[in-house]
């Protein structure tokens, strides 16, 4: 009986440093990318079916394999709710053996799969969703950020607005975590440029009506108006603002974070002469309009810098894989950290420890619509700011692991 | 009461649960049972004591989010952590029960949804919450400071958190035996009573608004445990635990199981969870999936599941003398058709 129970204990034991035993190669036979993302709710124009055909793409440009084993693709919607998310990233990390999980597009999202990722070795690969928390307070080994965050888009905006002349912000912000922390950090660049915060006004979530708002950002005499908010609330806020004769009042308007797919549902009548940061815009050069054509022609609208991130962050990954010989979730990281990514995506890439992906950042402009010579031509890049200066330094994160190193 | 069929059937579905993470996704199987749970208690109130509830994410949720908040930032064991989520959810429930429990039909389902929606934004708002981000990274501890629940075991390529999964079969276990002993004591006797008439039973002498009470809060009660355990399963709460999305969940899956059935509720959010994770790569198409399953269920099996396939049988043994149990809750079916499917189609 007890020689039984030793049998099996050493068995259960063997199997269970199996998976570490064969650490080399590729683990199963295959490597399994998964894109986690909003596909009904009001995120899935910004990444949704747009990220999972961006991901099957760069699987295609890659030859389908690597290291001779086959790559598959798999997707699912986390609804934008977190324990969705979770359970999915669970299910596929235990189950479906996934490598690495992209996209994710929502912060409570993201934060959640993040913490699977780190506990089960799994990458994850955020290109959607914009919290700081993501490489400081919460980062993770095996997590990066791709393409933007809240620290560095109302960066390059601020700084460059204060400097040409918007001295005075009044905001409109969100009233939600999201919001106030945008608030937060583009208040504290606006100062730091000498600039001055006139006031601010919290709305609700999904506000409607934002009139009684933009009368009070109206009479505050501001330069400019600071939208600390975004999807819906920040459409209908431009909207209105437009019908209030803001704009032509001579007052800016600043969106703190603006997708592509915003900029065209609103149009370039209420949208010109609106400056905003980003980190991929389609007609920026040869290399980018190409592959945004590619992607035009199978899904009919031109990407935005998360699905764009998508095609870039799967893409980077397969080389990592390839270049570490292994798609050992460590081995990777560090074949990934030095590497130096510059594609039609990213300009000066480098990944940090604390799993920012730094890469430089453009301010753009909408254009009036006549400068505008088709449907998708909307903007136009003003400047191009270097990773360094656009994203928050290291020595001010509180990244865990960046401690850990020093 | 219970026949020996009714015994061999329970020891073969608990053989069946112990078994289970072997064959099915451990994590999936502990959502369901949190679900079943949820629903299970909610049909303390719906089904048997005919009191449609629009709030009750208020509890699950609120739960949620007090259990997660005392493990990750107190210390707590997961046991103390589900106890005092379970006595919060109670707590809440006295509150609620208080000011609602003298309304009835959609006077009641609007004030608990108004109550709730109160809940949902203290959550949104408080700072301990982590807002639309949730309470996240809530550790799972050790059991009585023993058994680790985060352990992982490997077993044939596969990963299964067996401690953990054990620990919420044995706490579903408990709360469905609590409230099967409820159902079938003198004061589920009376909750039927004044569910069938409660004129009647006030004329009777039984004080009905504090028996209405006490069934109300044991219900928000149960439905805590199951939103704590969600918790440790998980590790976070969020929103959409708190959100009136989970309060009109809990309803569908009462009604697709089988209203004022003991095993229905769990059959309802076997279904309603199972498609809910299973259709998640085909998109938006799941809410309308869900959506035509509902309608389907409405029109074609009124009893739900359970509750038409409990009629099924009894037809077939015909003569054969029903167990006294299911033939009680049978006749009530028969009477009621619930407020449910008008008002949760909203």
């Amino acid at each position: 009986m007890k020689k039984h129970l030793i049998q099996a204990v050493a068995i259960v034991l063997l199997l269970g440093l199996a998976p570490l035993a064969n650490a080399a190669g590729i683990r199963n036979g295959v490597v399994k990318i998964g894109v986690l993302t909003d596909m009904s709710g009001v995120y899935s124009a910004i990444g949704g079916k747009g990220s999972v055909v961006a991901a099957k793409m760069a699987v295609a440009d890659f030859g389908g394999k690597v290291l001779g084993k086959p790559i598959e693709v798999l997707s699912a919607d986390h609804q934008n709710k977190p324990d969705i998310a979770s359970a999915k990233a669970r299910d596929w990390a235990d189950t479906d053996h996934v490598d690495m999980i992209i996209d994710l597009l929502n912060s409570g999202c993201g934060l959640a799969v993040q913490k699977i990722g780190a506990e089960k070795k799994v990458i994850i690969i955020n290109t959607g969703a914009g919290a700081t928390a993501l490489t400081n307070e919460q980062c993770s080994p095996y997590g990066i950020h791709y393409v933007y965050d809240t620290y560095a888009l109302p960066k390059v905006a601020a700084s460059s607005i204060v400097k040409h002349g918007g001295k005075t912000w009044f905001f409109l912000t969100a009233d939600y975590a999201f919001g106030h922390s945008l608030e937060e950090n583009t208040a504290a660049f606006v100062k730091a440029d000498g600039g001055k915060i006139l006031g601010q006004v919290l709305h609700p979530l999904s506000t409607s009506d934002f009139s009684s708002y933009l009368l009070q950002a109206q009479a505050s005499k501001a330069k400019v108006i600071g939208l600390a908010n975004a999807g819906g609330d920040f459409i209908n806020a431009v909207k209105q603002a437009r019908e209030f004769g803001i704009v032509k009042g001579g007052q800016t308007i600043a969106g703190l974070l603006v997708f592509l797919t915003d900029v065209k549902s609103l149009g370039l009548e209420a949208a010109q002469g609106m400056e905003f940061a980003t980190a991929f815009y389609w007609d920026r050069n040869k290399a980018s309009r190409e592959w945004s054509k590619r992607y035009f022609a199978k899904t009919g609208a031109m990407p935005t810098m998360d699905q764009a991130g998508v095609y870039s962050g799967t893409m980077n990954y397969l080389k990592a894989i390839k270049a570490a010989g292994t798609d050992d979730p460590d081995a990777v990281m560090k074949a990934f950290r030095a590497m130096k990514i510059n594609d039609f995506f990213a300009v000066n890439g480098h990944l940090r420890r604390d799993g920012t992906m730094v890469h430089d950042m453009f301010l753009v402009k909408v254009k009036k619509p006549s400068e505008s010579k088709g449907p998708w031509d909307l903007l136009k890049i003003v400047r191009q700011v270097p990773g360094d200066q656009a994203f928050m330094p290291m020595s001010q994160g509180n990244c865990p692991l960046v401690k850990g190193k020093k | 009461m219970e026949n020996s069929l009714n015994k061999k059937l329970l020891v073969v579905l608990l053989l069946i649960g112990l078994g289970a993470p072997f064959v099915v996704y451990p994590v999936f199987l502990m959502q369901l049972y949190c679900f079943a749970l949820f629903a299970c208690a909610f049909n303390l109130l719906l089904g048997y004591t005919g009191l449609l509830s629009f709030g009750h994410a208020a509890f699950f949720g609120g739960a949620a989010y007090i259990t997660g908040y005392l493990v990750k930032n107190a210390g707590f064991t997961p046991e103390m952590g589900i106890l005092a989520g379970t006595l919060a959810a109670a707590a809440m429930g006295f509150v609620f029960g208080i000011l609602t429990i003298r309304r009835q039909g959609i006077y009641f389902a609007m004030i608990t949804l108004a109550l709730a929606q109160v809940v949902y934004f203290v959550a949104l708002k408080a700072p301990f919450t982590g807002g639309e981000d949730g309470l996240q990274n809530v550790p799972r501890g050790k059991l009585l400071g023993l058994v680790n629940l985060g352990r992982t075991y490997h077993l044939a390529g596969k990963s299964l958190e067996l401690n953990l999964y054990y620990f919420v079969f044995a706490i579903f276990c408990a709360g469905f035996w609590l409230l099967y002993r409820t159902i079938n004591s003198p004061f589920g006797q009376v909750i039927k009573a004044i569910r069938e008439n409660e004129p009647r039973a006030v004329s009777l002498g039984y004080r009905v608004e504090r028996i209405k009470l006490l069934a109300f809060v044991i219900s928000a009660a149960l439905s805590g445990t199951a939103g704590a355990t969600k918790t440790l399963v998980f590790q976070l709460a969020s929103l959409t635990d708190v959100s009136w999305h989970t309060s009109g969940d809990v309803v569908l899956m009462t009604l697709l199981g089988g209203l004022g059935t003991v095993a229905g509720p769990v059959m309802g959010a076997f279904t309603v969870v199972s498609l809910q994770t299973g259709l998640s790569s085909i998109g938006s198409w799941v809410t309308v999936v869900i959506g035509a399953i509902f309608v389907i269920c409405v029109l074609l099996f009124r009893r739900g599941f359970v509750g038409e396939l409990s009629r099924i049988i009894k037809k077939v043994f015909e003569g054969d003398l029903p167990s006294e149990d299911s033939g009680r809750i049978q006749g009530r079916q028969e009477g009621k058709q619930a407020p449910g499917p008008g008002a949760a189609s909203g």
